[in-house]
């Protein structure tokens, strides 16, 4: 067995984990990053479609030109990755040293870090998590898995499609198979409101002419060796199926965009604490855990909308594992835990300090019009013309704000007229 | 293991195991709920399957536990049915059958719902890989000269003067003397082509399962059960010999065409919730949950196995309507069978000299130690590349899982079938992460298009992403681009 010694071992070869690791690498420390397919890039690779790098280059890119922006600076500055690297298990040796056993082609590799930063992305909910009954023909995907087969192998799936879940992944697959010229019969969505970013409702369904059936739930498959048809029903307020209401929707293929989950798997195994609200580990605002000198950043941290927010996590938490190697662990502070208020529901980072400029990532648990998002303990307000849960608000709080914070920082949101 | 056989084993689905072995309960039952009055020959087969398995795991190399078994009661009413077990066991000769009270409860199984009352405790239950035990018994059955024929369905069975002289499939005549039909679902169809029994008719009875995530924190040490009441059959909670919290089963009787009616229902798993959670301390969220399925029983008429080798005509023996504890009694049965065989044919059985009783398993890297695997990956790189992330399956378990399905015979390598070899896509992600990694790897192993390439029954995909373009250009111009 290979052993090595680093300041940051960044587990994921993503946006996330491409940023944290040029960050890093930038800093000083002695960074390596691992990737557990045969190339870097992640997700992105597969995104032929627009919409990033408006926010962090103010240039609309695709996942593709996206990502390989970063390549470029990776090269320029030289940062040192594995492909084809499976993080088998972490062992937390102490507060500085942490193991990293990875499986490679070469053996086994055990990587002595200081530091982790942790970005393995998300992982899709499957049919299954869903609860849809049925029979368990071929041709039920995952959103991702369809993009992955159309947009890397060049494969199509099906002709006759219905997608179950209208987050951000299967409305932009809805628009790949119109396309492509197959037949999107419907996008199904249980809520009374779409769950993607309300650009792509526009730009991938209705300028295709594909259905948006809000309030209906998918209750049952039916096919036997591929798949047949879906039955559908409309869900009352509670989300449970109005009894009579249920029709067929006949086709051969199933896409499955129900939301994705932060992929946690090796930080539960480590002891890391884990917020419900997000699927992701607890941090601070320089990223930290709840295990020392173990970071996480991107969809593993958060479900996040843009790619371009994930770069900047994984900046962030490079930043964070400097502070830490640099003060041989992060400086005890009077950590002010970020509080949900009304109609939030969920906020990332879950601790401010007061001492450092923070951008806090919010959700709200569901829309509304005309609002302000308020911070009452630090006096912030702000207007919104609309919230929605599909839609993340970002605050960028100076530390000179946040610093008049007290014991907490409580986020809410406030219709017009109403007092606080 | 007998000379002068000349074996042929006939599937009409493209690998092994994929009727009724695929979707069970998965358990080697001890024998303690036989009626001997009324079921002597599942009394007596369950109770030598039982000891035999424990020989053939060993040798075939099959992944099995033996934690035991307990029949947990909840009221004075259960308690009272759960005695009649210890009446049972006693007639069948089955060792160690107690109840056990609290304080031993728990001690046995710290998970167990603190209502319950107490448990029939039978220790020489165990859980088995039903699809690994086919698998393995078929390897080896190959290997020592048995020829296996997959997606080859039987059409007819040609009787000429009162003896069987083969059958008729999809893919021509098979010259046979003797004919074993274990056709499990349709074995009722297959025994009326060859004009037996014809009042015989099988019933599938329906069991939907729940299979939870091997990281859950209520795993049952033992195999759990309800007690069976008249109105409900017992449901179980058992931790698969993989590591997976699984409950259920239901018991739906369907009609009899319903052979294919393998779908879930809201109520079924609904039922086998509740019923789970009166055995367990508690359930783990519904959230990790990675899979709900649904299996069919064959149930025979007062469910009684039709185990019988004809005189008329000569040559044609039934194994069928194979129920609960059909799993449990297999070796047992293929003992009994050709044991009918050479008792009504008349025919000697002489044990092979040159027989390998011997299989090995694939070699994984699962719950080896870090040197281990290095020292495998020293030897063959492949064990360095992993493609399954849930289950940590490496490219090299998969390429011997694509030589071993070769070996046998398969003809189509299907996802499923490297699945049920490699464990790849049993994991949290159900494959949307694996699926097309081991798609391409199965593209360039048998040179089929990344789209042929068969993951259940059908292909991965439908054509090259601009297919539906080009037949819609062709149609608007009328001129054909192929």
């Amino acid at each position: 067995m290979i052993e090595e010694k680093y300041d940051a071992v960044v587990i994921g070869g993503g946006p996330a984990g491409i940023a944290a690791a040029i960050k890093a690498t930038e800093l000083g420390l002695k960074t390596v990053l691992l990737e557990n397919r045969d190339i870097l890039g992640g997700i992105p690779l597969q995104c032929v479609h627009p919409g990033f790098g408006l926010h962090y280059f103010k240039e609309d890119l695709t996942g593709t030109q996206f990502i390989h922006r970063f390549f470029d600076r990776m090269e320029k500055i030289g940062v040192e990755y594995i492909t084809s690297a499976h993080v088998y298990s972490i062992e937390y040796r102490d507060y500085m040293e942490k193991i990293v056993n990875v499986i490679t082609r070469k053996g086994v590799l055990r990587l002595c870090s200081k530091t982790i930063i942790y970005t393995v992305g998300a992982r899709e909910r499957t049919i299954f998590e869903i609860g849809v009954v049925g029979d368990r023909p071929d041709g039920i995907y995952t959103a991702g898995e369809a993009q992955t087969m159309m947009d890397i192998y060049g494969v199509l799936p099906g002709k006759d499609i219905v997608i179950i879940g209208s987050g951000d992944v299967g409305l932009i697959m809805a628009r790949r198979f119109a396309l492509e010229g197959a037949r999107v019969k419907a996008v199904i969505e249980i809520m009374p409101y779409p769950g993607g970013l309300m650009r792509n409702v526009v730009q991938c369904l209705i300028d295709y002419n594909i259905p948006l059936l809000l309030s209906h739930i998918a209750l049952r498959v039916v096919g036997k060796k591929r798949v047949e048809k879906v039955v559908v029903a409309r869900v009352d307020e509670n989300l449970r199926p109005i009894p009579g209401t249920e029709f067929e929707i006949e086709c051969d293929t199933i896409v499955i965009a129900a939301g994705l989950r932060p992929y946690v798997d090796l930080l539960e195994k480590l002891g890391v604490a884990m917020d419900p609200a997000t699927g992701g580990p607890i941090v601070n605002e320089l990223l930290e855990t709840s295990m020392p000198g173990v970071f996480a950043a991107g969809n593993a941290l958060v479900i996040n909308d843009l790619a371009d927010y994930v770069v900047e996590q994984g900046e962030k938490a490079a930043e964070g594992a400097k502070i830490f190697i640099e003060n041989r662990g992060i400086p005890t502070e009077e950590w002010k835990p970020v509080k949900k208020g009304r109609n939030i529901r969920l906020a990332v980072p879950h601790y401010v300090s007061g001492k450092r400029d923070v951008t806090i990532l919010a959700r709200v648990a569901k829309p509304e019009q005309r609002v302000f998002v308020e911070l009452p303990e630090v006096g912030y307000k702000v207007f919104h013309m609309a919230v929605r849960p599909a839609e993340m608000i970002r605050l960028d709080l100076s530390k000179d704000i946040l610093s008049k914070a007290e014991k907490s920082i409580t986020i809410e949101v406030k219709p017009i007229g109403q007092r606080t | 293991m007998y000379e002068n056989f000349d074996v042929t084993l006939i599937e009409k689905e493209p690998d092994v195991g994929w009727g009724v072995s695929k979707a069970n309960t998965a358990i080697i039952h001890p024998g303690h709920e036989e009626d001997p009055k009324t079921h002597s020959l599942r009394a007596k087969l369950c109770k030598e399957g039982n000891e035999l398995w424990r020989e053939w795991a060993r040798e075939l190399d099959i992944p099995v536990k033996w934690p035991g078994e307990l029949m947990v009661f909840t009221s004075d009413e259960e308690e009272k049915e759960a005695r009649k077990y210890i009446d049972l066991a006693k007639a069948n000769n089955i060792p160690g059958v107690k109840i056990v009270y609290k304080e031993e409860l728990r001690a046995l199984e710290p998970n167990i719902n603190p209502d319950a009352l107490g448990a029939v405790y039978a220790p020489t239950a165990g859980t088995i890989s039903p699809m690994e035990a086919v698998i393995a018994v078929v390897e080896n059955a190959v290997e020592n000269g048995v020829k296996l024929l997959t997606e080859t369905e039987v059409t007819n069975i040609k009787v000429s003067g009162n003896r069987v002289i083969g059958i008729e499939t999809n893919r021509g005549f098979i010259e046979a003397d003797i004919i074993i039909n274990a056709a499990g679902l349709h074995a009722d169809k297959i025994s009326h082509m060859a004009g037996v029994e014809p009042k015989f008719f099988i019933r599938p009875r329906r069991g939907q399962y729940l299979l939870f995530d091997e990281d859950v924190s209520v795993k049952p040490v033992r195999i759990l059960h309800t007690t069976p009441t008249p109105i409900t059959k017992g449901v179980y909670a058992i931790t698969t010999v993989h590591g997976n919290l699984m409950i259920g089963p239901t018991a739906e009787d369907l009609p009899v065409e319903a052979r294919e009616e393998t779908g879930t229902t809201f109520e079924g798993l609904e039922h086998v919730w509740k019923e789970a959670s009166k055995i367990l301390k508690a359930l783990p969220p519904r959230s990790k949950v990675i899979k709900t399925f649904a299996g069919l029983r064959p149930e025979p008429p007062g469910g009684h196995w039709l185990i019988k080798a004809y005189e008329d005509p000569w040559g044609f023996v039934n194994v069928a309507g194979i129920r609960s504890p059909g799993l449990t009694s297999a070796p047992a049965i293929a003992h009994y069978v050709l044991e009918q065989i050479g008792k009504v044919y008349g025919i000697k059985l002489i044990k092979k000299e040159k027989w390998n009783p011997f299989r090995k398993d694939i070699m994984r890297l699962k719950g080896k130690s870090l040197e281990e695997i290095d020292s495998l990956i020293k030897m063959n790189p492949d064990y360095g590349e992993i493609l399954c992330y849930c289950k940590t399956v490496s490219k090299a378990e998969i390429i011997e899982a694509i030589n071993r399905m070769r070996a046998i015979g398969i003809k189509t390598i299907t996802f499923d079938g490297i699945k049920f070899r490699t464990y790849v896509g049993m994991g949290m992600c159900q494959g949307s992460f694996c699926r097309w990694r081991i798609a391409l790897l199965v593209s360039k192993y048998t040179g089929a298009p990344l789209e042929n390439v068969v993951i259940k029954k059908s292909g991965y995909g439908i054509g090259e992403v601009k297919m539906l373009l080009k037949e819609k250009v062709s149609v608007k111009t009328g001129v054909s681009l192929k």
